[in-house]
């Protein structure tokens, strides 16, 4: 293993025989390494061969597994030693921007992350203005990062891993997806940074072999095996070649190589007389006062291979989706084979193939089954289906895959699928939207052998975006585009020539310095002027022990950023403040438990004054009774009851009369709808008393004047305490308080965690200094406050709007909601430690409070009267104890001296919940 | 014509292998239609089970000794005999639902004809219970004055019989309603949220701008999207009434099963476009979380399923008369527990492909816009 020449001897990093899976998949393979200090280190190497994982190791993002891995003179299985050594890394992970927040301005990420690493305000100021006057993201400072182009992102996305003059700096592919011009502007950041803090390690992975030549060392990669290592130099030297593409095929395992032979572009033949196949005149596309795609003009032969140039953001895909016919285009005309691309693009359609740029088959299905569907869809006849499926998977090298998933394929092979499922029908012009990206150097040339010959032997036209200048040289024509503006079109050669370059990557810078003269600025670093030598605090040991632990800084920076965020979210926000609001007025009128205006039918087989009588006096009691039209027979009953249009009939037997004062006892039938056994059940109720006070009227009436049989016996007194007139209102109003807030502050905040677990910006607790009770408590905070602004509005709503008066403490009921929030919360942040994506915690949280609010927390049946599981649910769960608080205080004028049990519990509760939601989080990935 | 349905048909079939392949809505369909039906079926509140009685017996009498004993599982727990002193804090914590006073010299004055009084405190806080077991209360001590007395010739019983039957349900087994109205609502959340997560999952992948550059129409996709959900769900819900319902809950279904099985396919039709309308409205899955918890929660609230529609204000019926749920819990209820046939679920079904229509044609506009626009 050889070493740089300029390195004085010590090893920042040292890996032994270190291996990294995920579940069978081998990420990193029985690697040993030593990376030597103060130099730039390539890892190099395409997609998916552990160059991520390694560095993912090295920073402790991923948790290790198997081997021994040092780094910064300390063993990264200790977790004090990583929590030592955590504010001298920066780590910068893979994808465009993938540790910042979107929502938030470059100013307010930079401020998120100084303040992590603990500077004051006038150093932060300091720091950023540095920083970003450097890299030419000062006029962009108030820019929400979202809004930022690609390159912009990964500058801003180096000036958060700077802002703490780390000792380490890992890069994982921060130039993909990024213009040559932006690509070489970092470079030279990177390099300006460096004769600043010499002694400062980088170590960056990069797909482009072409900027990997700058470095001073490198580590070829392949299958999580290193290849072999040296500097670019000593790399031509052992394979013969002079590019590093070519030199990293020369390493790779004979296997690997086999068939790979240089590439011949066979020159494009073609009749002076034939029309074009796409034509672009003067096409524009403009969203709201951003234009996208600014009168771009070209035309295409048919065969030709036309590539297509430019940043990420530059309009390329805009332009191919006119194109298409998807997007319509603001203004100009696009023609394809002489046809204007307008409402119906049916046929149109079919004659076009189409690859984007993320893979874009389904994931699901088989190879063949995903061949097989597009074959349809490009209404290949059914019989000839699996015909085409043969040919194109026999073409494209894909029968060894025909039943996997791709799921479980490499990038490369991935890649031939797409290409099979846009050439299945035989387009007459295939559109490729960045075909190549994160394919290995073998499988692209391998890709574009196949492109070629779809050019050459069967005229295809073919339309190609990419980042890759070696591939760009292989196309008849290219376009350069920037800012929705295509700065030059011609032949790579003629571009070359006319700037009078080297190369088609500096005839390309050449144009865009031209076109955008900001772009351009790549300051000097400025001096850095400590202005005053920055006073360390004489800090107590014991402090310092705390602050490593939790530190009010951190903490609030981490409040301060989730309020943002959360506040630039407006359907988040929304669910936060009102959800809860209107959902309570939702549930107030939907679970009115007062069951009313039943509707009823009376069958009077008498028509005698008594049986009119007795069903007028059913009829009177119109708070609960609604009637309907008489019924005329019992068939009738049958019917609309079936029907819904009554839930009871009563039907008055002939005679009634005449057996009644005949002392003939006649029976008067009820048919009640049971089919809702609450209301059957009330409506049970109400009959029998109906009925009693009619025969109470009749007694007196009858017997009136005479000497009346004894009524009863007995005096019955029925008092409905706490709400006499047994309405349903005063209870919901505070059951629904509890419900809610145990429910939308637990969604919510879970959603918080996990978001960041799937946008990738956990990293950042990962490998920044923030500790796991910094960032829980920091996000829970300000879901906090909302559900308590929250809480509060449903109380006003209870008091004003349904009219239940608070009788008990109001302080209480205070006291105990704002406990009762952060409860909830807590309960969701623990939710989040075990779930990944944001669906299943927001089921999880959905059911698992819901579920136990309603059924098992006393609101209908006592805790004390449920069954086995039940009980216990309920006897732990916080809504119980929160429940009797409200109900106190709302319906039974209670205080602190009746109700402090509960509240005894809910402040128990509270940190235990607190407790488990900081232990189960995870610091590393693992 | 024939292509788009040949679109149609193979784009559905897609959409169910991929649906196949996702263990985690698999799960939540399981679990929808069997445990989360049973535990609400069975923890269905409708009926006084358990109550909590606590009795202040100042009598010390063999029929307030009889009246004590008189409440029985499962309407009652145990009745706790308390002290006057304790009853009122016993209240107050939720300790008891019920107090029954029995006063002093009670059997006395009873035998002497003087009409003693007995206090029923209620925690009317409790509603389902409040009402219907004060009214049980009334009885049991009835019937036990009458049994010690041996006077059973009370005036009413002379005069005349009231003859009280339950149709459908003569029971009143609560768990059979409380079981298939958990099931309308888990048939209307699945079925969102599955063509939901379909779509954005589609959104996201690129898979959808994908076939929207090929020789596919949105109509088509949409259509695919609805059509597969919707036997998805449809062969869940018949396999949750045969097994769960039927099977486990041992509900007797009344009415025509075929007839059933058309609603809840029109029922379908319309929640799944009213899904694509949400997932167009909602950036991502979480936002559609959040949108979906806003409108389902009033949709099964306000349904009539958990609460008579009729006691509800009258502006609120009218409302609800725009929700699919509202209509799904009216026709279950017309053909599964009262048995009636299409002479009367007509209505709600013209009700379902009503609405369905017009969220579709909502949904596919908002659709074909939103497609375009990534």
């Amino acid at each position: 293993m050889s070493f740089p020449a300029q390195h004085d001897g010590k090893s920042v990093v040292s890996l032994r025989d270190v291996s990294l899976r995920y579940g069978k998949v081998v990420g990193v393979d029985h690697v040993s390494l030593e990376i030597p200090r103060g130099i730039l280190v390539g890892l190099i190497g395409p997609d998916g061969v552990g160059k991520s994982s390694l560095l993912s190791l090295i920073t402790g993002a991923h948790a290790m597994q198997e081997g021994d891995l040092q780094v910064l003179g300390g063993d990264m299985r200790d977790q004090a030693h990583r929590t030592k050594i955590c504010p001298r890394i920066a780590y910068m992970p893979q994808g465009l921007g993938k540790n910042l927040y979107f929502t938030l301005t470059v100013e307010e990420n930079l401020q998120y992350f100084a303040r992590l690493f603990g500077h004051d305000a006038p150093e932060r100021r300091r720091r950023i203005d540095r920083l970003t006057k450097s890299t030419g993201l000062y006029p962009f400072l108030n820019r929400p990062a979202g809004k930022l182009s690609g390159g912009m992102k990964q500058k801003l996305g180096l000036c958060c891993s700077l802002i703490h003059d780390p000792d380490l700096l890992v890069l994982d592919e921060p130039t993909t997806g990024v213009d040559p011009l932006a690509r070489r502007q970092f470079w030279d950041l990177i390099d300006n940074i460096r004769l600043e803090q010499p002694g400062m390690t980088v170590i960056a992975a990069t797909a482009y072999m072409d900027e990997a030549q700058r470095f001073d060392w490198l580590v070829a990669m392949d299958s999580g095996k290193i290849l072999d290592t040296g500097t670019t130099q000593e790399f031509f030297a052992k394979t013969g070649k002079d590019n590093l593409d070519a030199a990293f095929i020369q390493l790779l395992p004979e296997e690997k190589r086999s068939g790979h032979t240089d590439l011949v572009v066979p020159p494009l033949e073609f009749d002076e007389n034939e029309g074009y196949a796409i034509e672009a005149e003067g096409l524009t596309q403009r969203f709201g006062n951003f234009t996208a795609v600014d009168h771009v003009s070209f035309k295409i032969r048919r065969g030709e291979i036309f590539g297509f140039l430019g940043s990420n953001g530059c309009g390329k895909t805009t332009t191919m989706r006119m194109l298409t016919g998807l997007l319509p285009a603001t203004e100009g005309v696009a023609k394809l084979f002489g046809k204007q691309v307008g409402a119906d693009t049916m046929p149109v359609r079919k004659n076009l193939g189409y690859m984007t740029q993320i893979f874009s088959l389904y994931v699901d299905l088989t190879v063949r089954q995903n061949l097989t569907l597009y074959a349809r869809l490009y209404q290949i006849p059914e019989e000839k289906v699996k015909a085409s499926v043969d040919e194109v998977m026999a073409r494209y090298l894909l029968n060894d895959y025909a039943n996997a998933t791709p799921r479980s394929l490499p990038m490369g092979i991935r890649q031939r699928l797409s290409l099979a499922a846009a050439v299945i029908h035989h387009p007459q012009i295939l559109i490729l939207d960045e075909p190549t990206s994160g394919v290995d150097p073998v499988a692209r040339d391998l890709f574009w052998s196949q492109i070629i010959e779809l050019s050459r032997r069967d005229r295809v036209t073919i339309f190609v975006t990419t980042h890759f200048m070696n591939e760009a040289e292989r196309c008849d024509r290219v376009s350069l585009m920037h800012a929705g503006k295509s700065l030059a079109c011609d032949t790579p050669a003629q571009l070359v020539k006319q700037r009078g370059c080297e190369s088609l990557e500096a005839a390309f810078i050449g144009y865009l310095e031209d076109a955008d003269p900001l772009a351009n600025a790549v300051n000097q670093m400025e001096k850095d002027v400590p202005a005053e030598k920055e006073e360390k605090k004489s800090h107590s040991k014991l402090w310092e022990k705390i602050n490593a632990f939790f530190s009010f800084r951190r903490w609030y920076s981490c409040v301060w950023r989730e309020t943002l965020e959360l506040m630039r979210d407006p359907i988040r926000a929304t669910l936060a403040l009102f959800g809860a609001m209107i959902l309570m007025i939702v549930m107030s009128l939907g679970m009115n438990l007062d069951v009313e205006h039943l509707t009823f039918a009376v069958l009077d087989q008498d028509q005698s004054e008594l049986s009119q009588d007795y069903a007028l006096n059913i009829a009177g009691a119109t708070r609960y009774f609604n009637e309907r039209p008489p019924l005329q027979s019992y068939d009738e009953i049958e019917t609309r009851m079936r029907s819904g249009d009554i839930s009871l009939a009563v039907v008055i037997p002939p005679r009634f009369a005449k057996d009644l004062q005949g002392g003939k006892k006649p029976e008067i039938a009820f048919f009640v709808d049971g089919a809702m056994p609450i209301r059957a059940n009330t409506i049970d109720g109400y009959v029998y008393g109906v009925h009693k006070q009619w025969v109470k009227k009749y007694v007196r009436a009858r017997y009136s004047g005479e000497h009346p049989p004894a009524e009863s016996t007995l005096d019955i007194k029925i008092r409905y305490r706490y709400n006499p007139d047994v309405l349903t209102l005063p209870t919901m109003v505070p059951f629904t308080i509890p419900m809610m807030l145990i429910m939308i502050p637990a969604i919510l905040s879970a959603l918080a965690v996990v978001r960041e677990k799937e946008q990738g910006s956990i990293i950042n607790l990962y490998v920044t200094p923030l500790t796991k009770a910094e960032f829980i408590l920091g996000k829970q905070l300000p879901y906090v406050l909302f559900s308590i602004v929250s809480a509060l509005l449903m109380v006003m709503i209870g008091v004003t709007i349904f009219d239940v008066p608070i009788k008990g403490s109001a302080l209480l009921l205070a006291v105990s909601l704002i406990i009762y929030c952060f409860i909830a919360t807590g309960i969701g942040l623990l939710a989040s430690s075990v779930t990944r994506s944001q669906i299943a915690v927001l089921f999880m949280t959905l059911f698992g409070t819901m579920v136990p609010a309603i059924s098992f927390c006393g609101m209908v049946n006592p805790v004390d009267s449920l069954p086995g599981m039940s009980r216990f649910i309920g006897t732990i769960y916080p809504t119980t104890y929160m429940l009797l608080i409200s109900r106190g205080v709302f319906n039974k004028a209670l205080g602190f001296v009746d109700l402090w049990q509960p509240l005894l519990v809910l402040l128990i509760t509270l940190p235990i919940v607190m407790f488990f939601s900081i232990i189960l989080q995870k610091k590393q990935e693992s | 014509m024939k292509q788009h349905i040949r679109n149609i048909f193979h784009l559905g079939v897609k959409e169910i292998i991929e649906l196949a392949q996702d263990k985690c809505m698999i799960i939540l369909i399981i679990y929808a239609f069997t445990l989360g039906v049973l535990v609400t079926a069975n923890g269905t509140p409708d009926s006084v089970t358990n109550a909590p009685i606590a009795v202040v017996d100042d009598d010390h009498t063999q029929i307030s000794k009889r009246i004590t004993d008189a409440f029985l599982e499962p309407i009652f727990m145990p009745p706790k005999t308390t002290t006057m002193a304790k009853a009122d804090p016993g209240m107050d914590s939720g300790e008891f639902t019920f107090t029954v006073m029995i006063p002093p010299e009670f059997q006395k004055r009873l035998l002497s004809g003087k009409k003693p009084e007995i206090l029923v405190n209620v925690d009317a806080t409790r509603m389902s219970q409040a009402f219907v077991g004060a009214g049980y209360i009334e009885q049991i001590i009835d019937n036990e004055i009458k049994k010690f007395s041996k006077d059973d010739s009370g005036v009413e019983s002379e005069l005349m019989t009231l003859d009280l039957r339950n149709k459908f349900n003569p029971n009143l087994v609560p768990t059979w309603f409380g079981g298939v109205n958990q099931m309308i609502s888990n048939v209307t959340m699945l079925a969102i949220v599955l063509i939901g997560a379909a779509l954005i999952r589609e959104r996201e992948n690129g898979t959808l701008e994908h076939l929207l550059v090929m020789p596919v129409e949105p109509f088509e996709i949409m259509c695919a999207k609805v059509w597969s959900m919707l036997v998805v769900v449809l062969v869940a819900t018949l396999l949750c009434v045969l097994v769960v319902l039927q099977g486990m809950l041992k509900m007797p279904i009344d009415g025509s099963f075929a007839l059933f099985t058309l609603g809840v396919a029109l029922h379908l039709f319309a929640v799944t476009s009213m899904g694509i309308f949400l997932a167009c409205v909602a950036q991502n899955m979480p936002q559609m979380g959040m949108l979906f918890i806003l409108v389902l929660m009033p949709m099964n609230m306000l349904s009539g399923g958990q609460t008579p529609r009729e006691s509800m204000p009258i502006w609120v019926q009218d409302v609800m008369l725009a929700a699919p749920t509202t209509h799904f819990v009216m026709f279950s209820q017309q053909i599964l527990f009262r048995g009636a046939g299409i002479e009367v679920a007509w209505k709600p079904f013209l009700w379902l492909l009503g609405i369905g229509s017009v969220l579709f044609v909502i949904s596919l506009m908002k659709f074909k816009k939103t497609a375009t626009q990534s």
